[in-house]
């Protein structure tokens, strides 16, 4: 390859996100992105967007599918707010995320897909030209990626639309070479994919190449960038979405447990790549049951945590609404069963493939009855790993249905993950009972756990159902002293989790103007937030909450120190209304329900406004 | 505990009072189950029954095995997820007309046509019992209850069909009057590994009395019975009557004919009386004898077994499928799996590095 002779420019952070046609590639040319920049050393984290249409017709708006990637020589905890670069394959592409681009961002454009009636799928006029209002505020690189493209796999025997499918490969060699970056990850990768096609890779490398030789040769980019290496804590590390990082989870939780995991779930966006995960590991014992519908999934989980198993069922939204009757038969019969909420847009079927928090007070309160289910939430993608280990410890070891809360943000963003060491991880005891002389199927211990005999031990015989029952005997009893009794017992032994959860971390100050409450996948922006309110001297903090339901035990004492308290959420305010009703103090919401995660620069500023002059 | 030649009737009988009304049909069903399990050999403690909602899914309290009551409707879909976590337990389900073929028939559908190991008991007593006398999907056309004030509009379903159709290796009929024929299906029931469909016609004597008197009926019980035996012609009324297959006009159906009285193997008009064949793979005819009765006037009603096929179950299929996967990519290694796809290392010397 030609050595660099343009002059080179060094930045922490970028952020590029590749927008095409549902068609053109854009999911794999962000990761191979994403991955070259991890395998480089930089901190990354991504975000993909879908349409909601599987194949909605080539060029119109509605087929806009794109991949953001933030990668920086800092550790970031967001996939950027705004787009540093902005590859565009098409009118329709360029359309629909143009607004992303910051002032003097780079614009990249495949010249030849602005053809006339693209223009007018995308709602253009057929000879409007697009660029000229934008011209002083954005760096515009027209090229013409198709023709270069072709010309690159002239010669070969292949189909004019084989070759032309390439196309987004010379677009990942072109931003390679802007950015520095190696070409050997991706042609490993092509290697290990293509091998044995020997077309595909040869017409594959041959464009990848011609992208970056096309930077490297011509006049029209003036100069190249680089984004050193982030500080990162040594450790083996991969990428991980968190769909994948949950899934492990579970697999992990199983082996803590010493139980085999048994998963019932209906496929549902963006939930379906849990149980399609799992089911690849049946050399782990692992068994996925691809149930007839949502409540069958939480039926079958529920059975299997009756004869011994750990039992899971994965959805979203439109799911829990059906599975809630059976998760009322979990509390009152008092079985561990992991019910994962990976969240998205509603109500009804909403946004499917967008992200939201909207679900928190469904899972909190969406049954009839007094019905307490303990709630945890991951945070990020890599976190769902441990969210995931936690949600099935607090089920196993308290003997009660656990949802545990994602979404779409952090199923389907990645960011790189420091691979766990095994051996640190507790293990998780069962309340597994097969003597005779000590059984009562509702006998407590001190967490009010009950006993755990499972179908086939000698001597135990017990029904359980979803009638009131008294306590130790679990006798069928609808009495009114038992009803009250039963449903404080219920009420109590959740609120008892919260007794032996470790102290909260405060990021940041630990006493001051403003704390940050959030949960979820706020987290990287908030934190991000955080950091900048704190390099400018502002006296802030930051709580972000694993567990929902019960609250740990010392919130209200660290909001003592704080002048004012902000909770952002993706929602109307839901966290906020159950904290202002429990503490009766003023805690502040920052609220938005647009589809998008928060900016930083909004929570930054809205968090000054409150602060006013420090 | 696990010496089951010594299990009794008695050990599985539970301590509380049984609370359904006296004289309805589900006090001889659970007479009945409890007679039959001793029987089979299988310890006490394997077993385990899963019910919905309604008077006939209160069984499970009655018996002194392993019981979930669960939700309306759901039973199948909880005994699946016992049956697959653990296949050494004989798993029963115990469903109503309402909880099994209305709310719950979507489960039932899925659990038949997947053929796990369940030996599922319907009871039917065409009403809501529980909710105080609704019609329910198993009720006559026309039939006046508290919510068909004009009649039912509703066309009523044919459980035994119903499962049939569903892809059921194993479907029978029986009345919870007959206690002796009830015991003889309930055995073979268990004997089948598959899902064992029963339908149980049940007296409901609060709220729809005499449903099925007729096949009760002195007078009438001879002409209304089609007792099935395998490997005998379909004969019933004392041997006068019996079915044969028509196939006048454009499709095949099931008549009725007397039989010629010097040979009970063809009818006076010489045709060949239908012999009873419920391990046929094909399960064409059986769908045809379930309709006789229920969903063809004229003729009697099937009692037996209709269909048995041994085809392999779900949990069968799914442990195979996990032992091949063993013994193909080896026992899983978490740590393997957490480390398989591509890592980076990074070293605090890399670090150091720079760019
Ligand atoms: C979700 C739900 N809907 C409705 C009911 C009320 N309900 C209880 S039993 C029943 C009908 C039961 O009929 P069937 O299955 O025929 O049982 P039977 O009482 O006749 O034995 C109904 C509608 C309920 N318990 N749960
Ligand atoms: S209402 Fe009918 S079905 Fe229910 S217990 Fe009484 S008699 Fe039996
Ligand atoms: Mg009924």
């Amino acid at each position: 390859m030609v050595t660099q002779e343009k002059p080179k420019e060094t930045l922490s952070s970028v952020t590029i996100r590749f927008v095409g046609d549902s068609g053109d590639g854009m999911q794999l040319t962000g990761t191979q992105f994403t991955n070259t920049s991890a395998l480089f050393g930089n901190d990354t984290s991504t975000y993909p967007n879908f349409p909601a249409e599987i194949r909605a017709p080539q060029g119109t708006l509605a087929g806009v599918s794109g991949f953001q990637i933030h990668f920086s020589s800092n550790n970031i905890h967001t996939a950027g707010d705004h787009l540093d670069v902005l590859v565009a394959m098409n009118p329709a592409a360029f359309k629909t995320n143009i607004n992303d681009l910051r002032q003097n961002g780079i614009l990249i454009i495949n010249e030849d897909a602005f053809s006339a009636s693209n223009l007018k799928k995308a709602g253009f006029k057929e000879d409007e030209d697009v660029f000229s209002r934008y011209l002083n505020k954005f760096r515009i690189y027209k090229v013409p990626i198709t023709k270069m493209t072709l010309g690159a796999l002239d010669g070969l025997d292949m189909m004019a639309k084989a070759k032309e499918r390439c196309k987004n490969m010379f677009a990942l060699g072109l931003t390679y070479w802007i950015y520095s970056r190696s070409l050997d990850p991706t042609l490993e990768w092509l290697e290990s994919k293509f091998g044995k096609k020997p077309d595909l890779f040869e017409s594959n490398v041959r464009a990848l190449k011609a992208g970056y030789n096309y930077g490297n040769t011509t006049e029209i980019f003036q100069n190249t960038y680089e984004v050193p290496k982030a500080k990162i804590v040594p450790g083996v590390y991969r990428n991980i979405t968190g769909n994948q990082a949950i899934s492990l989870g579970f697999v992990a939780a199983s082996e803590l447990v010493g139980k085999t995991l048994f998963i019932g779930s209906y496929p549902i966006t963006p939930a379906t790549e849990i149980l399609q995960e799992l089911s690849m590991y049946k050399n782990f014992g692992v068994k996925t049951f691809q149930a007839e519908d949502e409540i069958a999934g939480i039926g079958s989980a529920i059975g299997a945590a009756f004869a011994g198993q750990l039992a899971i069922t994965t959805t979203s939204g439109p799911g829990i609404a059906l599975k809630s009757e059976f998760m009322n038969l979990a509390v009152i019969t008092e079985l561990p069963v992991v019910i994962a909420d990976i969240q998205r847009g509603g109500p009804s079927t909403g946004l499917p493939t967008k992200t939201e928090q909207t679900d928190l007070l469904q899972v909190l309160y969406g049954r009839n009855g007094e019905s307490p289910i303990p709630v945890v939430a991951a945070r990020s993608p890599s976190d769902c790993f441990l969210a995931a280990i936690e949600a099935c410890r607090i089920a196993i070891e308290y003997m009660t249905p656990v949802v545990i809360l994602s979404d779409t943000q952090i199923a389907i963003g990645s960011e790189p993950w420091k691979l766990p060491d095994l051996e640190t991880l507790k293990p998780i005891h069962t309340r597994i009972h097969e003597d005779i002389d000590t059984f009562a199927p509702y006998r407590r211990n001190d967490d009010l756990a009950r006993q755990w005999a499972l179908p086939g031990t000698p001597g135990c015989e017990h029904t359980i159902g979803g009638l009131e029952k008294e306590n130790i005997t679990g006798k069928v009893n609808l009495s009114a002293e038992v009803h009250e009794e039963m449903v404080k017992i219920r009420a109590a032994k959740v609120k008892g989790i919260a007794d032996k959860l470790p102290p909260l971390e405060v990021y940041g100050e630990q006493s001051g103007d403003l704390l940050f409450l959030g949960w979820g996948s706020t987290y990287g922006a908030i934190r991000t937030a955080a950091d900048e309110l704190l390099a400018s001297g502002y006296k802030v903090g930051q709580v972000h909450l694993r567990h929902i339901n019960p609250l740990p035990n010392d919130l209200g004492e660290i909001f003592s120190r704080f002048k004012h308290i902000v909770v952002p959420e993706l929602n109307s305010g839901q966290l906020l209304m159950i904290l202002r009703a429990k503490f009766l103090i003023d805690i502040k919401g920052i609220n938005q329900v647009n589809t998008k995660p928060f900016a930083v620069s909004d929570l930054v500023s809205r968090a000054k406004e409150l602060i006013g002059d420090k | 505990m696990t010496q089951t030649q010594e299990l009794t009737k008695a050990d599985f009988v539970s301590e509380g009072d049984v609370k359904w009304c006296p004289g309805c049909g589900d006090y001889a069903i659970l007479s009945s189950v409890q007679t039959v399990l001793p029987t089979l050999g299988i310890p006490k403690e394997k077993f385990c029954f899963v019910s919905g909602i309604g008077c006939s899914s209160r069984f499970p309290y009655y018996m002194d095995t392993y019981g979930f009551h669960t939700i309306h409707g759901r039973a199948p879909t909880v005994a699946s997820g016992v049956k697959m976590a653990n296949p050494d337990l004989s798993v029963w389900v115990v469903t109503g007309d309402g909880d099994g073929l209305s709310i719950g028939a979507n489960h039932t559908v899925h659990m038949i046509r997947r053929n796990m190991d369940l030996k599922v008991l319907l009871f039917n007593n065409r009403i809501y019992g529980l909710t105080k006398g609704q019609y329910s999907p198993t009720s006559e056309k026309g039939k006046v209850t508290k919510t068909s004030v004009y009649g039912s509009i509703d066309n009523p379903l044919n459980p035994v069909a119903f499962a049939i159709a569903s892809g059921a290796t194993f479907a029978a009929r029986t009345n919870a009057a007959n206690p002796k024929h009830m015991q003889e299906i309930l055995k073979a029931a268990a004997d089948h590994k598959g899902t064992a469909f029963v339908e149980i016609l049940q007296n409901c004597n609060i709220f729809n009395d005499g449903a099925f008197a007729k096949y009760l009926d002195k007078e009438t019980k001879a002409e209304e019975n089609l007792i099935l035996e395998e490997g005998k012609p379909l004969l019933f009324n004392n041997d006068t009557q019996g079915i044969v297959m028509s196939l006048e006009g454009s499709h095949p159906r099931l008549i009725v004919e007397e039989v010629n009285t010097t040979d009970t193997s063809v009818s006076i008009t010489g045709k060949k009386f239908l012999v009873h064949d419920p391990k046929n793979e094909d399960h064409t005819l059986s769908y045809l004898i379930s309709q006789l009765g229920v969903s063809l006037e004229g003729t009697p009603t099937a009692m037996g077994v209709l269909r048995a096929v041994r085809k392999p179950t779900y949990d069968e299929v799914l442990y195979e499928q996990e032992a091949q996967a063993k013994a193909q990519r080896g026992v899983g290694i978490l740590k393997k799996l957490i480390y398989s796809s591509d890592t980076w290392t990074v070293t605090e010397e890399s670090q150091a590095a720079g760019v």
